[in-house]
């Protein structure tokens, strides 16, 4: 019985793919597909037609549906193309069937109906996981990609190091942060860490705890901790707050942060080329005395 | 412009994406820098409570019209297990789970006005507006 259906169905397949094209454009005007271009769409459905065939004939799993499957996948299409196309695949294949057959009778429904959806649905289900693999992975890339940027820190000068935070701090992101500062001020033996916050786009409660006890923390192992980059809205919502930020020493800029780093460790910073006229000012000064 | 929208609080990242929204309707209103990033870290604190507190929640937004002013509202809802001393949660450092305990006192001082529901076993229902000055 499903070897006649599959000879059916393949003998007739060039009516099977017109009906399956129209079905396809009908709905195109007003979705997602609606922004790509025309040619691409109908060879793209061309494509997708024969490898349905081309699996449905092999009756598994084509090397051919896995190349179309991944190259979809690259270019961005989405998901619910695969699926629609394959819906209205069975829709069309059902119909033509049983339009030709001109046999009534339930069970004789039900068999085509087991016949095609056996020959459909490994191909959802292998398209589906295909895709879903590809996103996985691709969420698991990033994760990676902003774990590695998430707590950096930066040994800037002898004994000063400084960590710019940027974007939203979550707990996984915050435990990174503690770990990497106290890693950094044993390995860089700093004397000052300056955490700017300049690209925190909020500070709650949450994050000014983590804050704190990062700092805390820093303190315990004989480093000073600065916070800088607090923007005049950032510090008025701390006030609001009610967070007590009062047991570290905080600066509005990095550049005045690191200023303050630098007098803490006994050094400032000079303009050469002014003490260099002032030299020479000296010089004649002391040239004139005589 | 009375329109709502609702965002549902099931993982941490959810709370970014609760303010997100939340701060482009303050945008959308009027509100000042300030009073945006006000806005934000409020959100922020009602959508960390639900994670913490009761796992999963919802945060409404709503804007609300009157003769001479508009608003921001803020609704806060879950049906985790409620607040047993509302009178000791709305004081400066109280926390149940380590925290600061700055939370909703902190979010009663962000905005105007501030309302809250709570039924133990039932959940919580929390009311924030700010009103365009």
């Amino acid at each position: 019985m499903d070897r006649k259906l599959k000879d059916l169905v393949i003998e007739n397949s060039d009516t099977i793919v017109q009906m399956w094209l129209e079905e396809i454009s009908k709905g195109r005007q007003n979705d997602y597909t609606s922004t790509i271009s025309e040619e691409l769409f109908e060879s793209t459905n061309r494509e997708f037609v024969n490898v349905i065939f081309a699996s449905v004939e092999k009756q598994g799993i084509t090397t051919a549906l896995e190349d179309f499957s991944e190259r979809l996948v690259n270019l961005g299409w989405p998901l619910s193309y695969l699926t629609d196309g394959l819906q209205s695949f069975r829709r069309v294949t059902i119909n033509y069937i049983l339009s030709e057959q001109n046999q009534v009778g339930t069970e004789y429904f039900s068999e085509v109906l087991q016949a095609v959806d056996n020959w459909v649905d490994p191909i959802i289900n292998k398209l589906v996981n295909e895709y879903s693999g590809s996103w996985e992975h691709i969420v698991s890339l990033q994760r990676v990609a902003l774990q590695e940027l998430s707590a950096p820190l930066i040994p800037v000068m002898e004994n000063i190091t400084v960590m710019p935070l940027i974007g939203t701090i979550d707990t996984e992101r915050a435990k990174l942060i503690m770990e990497n500062l106290l890693d950094g001020v044993i390995k860089h033996n700093a004397e000052v860490v300056l955490i700017d916050i300049t690209g925190v786009p909020v500070v709650d409660t949450m994050v000014a705890h983590h804050i704190i006890q990062a700092a805390e923390a820093v303190r315990l192992i004989g480093s000073t901790c600065i916070l800088v980059g607090i923007r005049p809205e950032i510090a008025q919502t701390i006030v609001n707050l009610g967070i007590d930020l009062s047991k570290f020493p905080t600066k509005s800029s990095l550049r005045k942060g690191f200023q303050s780093a630098l007098e803490l460790t006994n050094r400032k910073i000079v303009n050469t080329s002014e003490s260099h006229e002032n030299d020479i000012e000296q010089l004649v000064d002391s040239l004139d005395g005589e | 412009m009375d329109f709502q929208s609702c965002v549902n609080i099931n993982k941490e990242w959810d709370i970014v994406g609760a303010r997100q929204i939340g701060r482009d309707f303050a945008r959308k209103i009027g509100f000042g820098t300030v009073d945006q990033a006000r806005i934000a870290t409020a959100i922020s604190e009602l959508a960390r409570n639900i994670y913490l507190y009761a796992g999963t929640g919802k945060i409404c937004f709503e804007t609300i019209e009157e003769i001479d002013r508009k608003g921001l509202v803020i609704l806060a809802m879950d049906d985790g297990p409620g607040i047993a001393e509302i009178s000791k949660v709305m004081e400066d450092g109280y926390s149940t789970s380590g925290g600061l305990g700055a939370g909703l006192p902190g979010v009663k001082r962000l905005m105007d006005e501030f309302d809250i529901i709570s039924e133990q076993e039932k959940g919580t229902k929390i009311k924030a507006v700010k009103w365009v000055r």
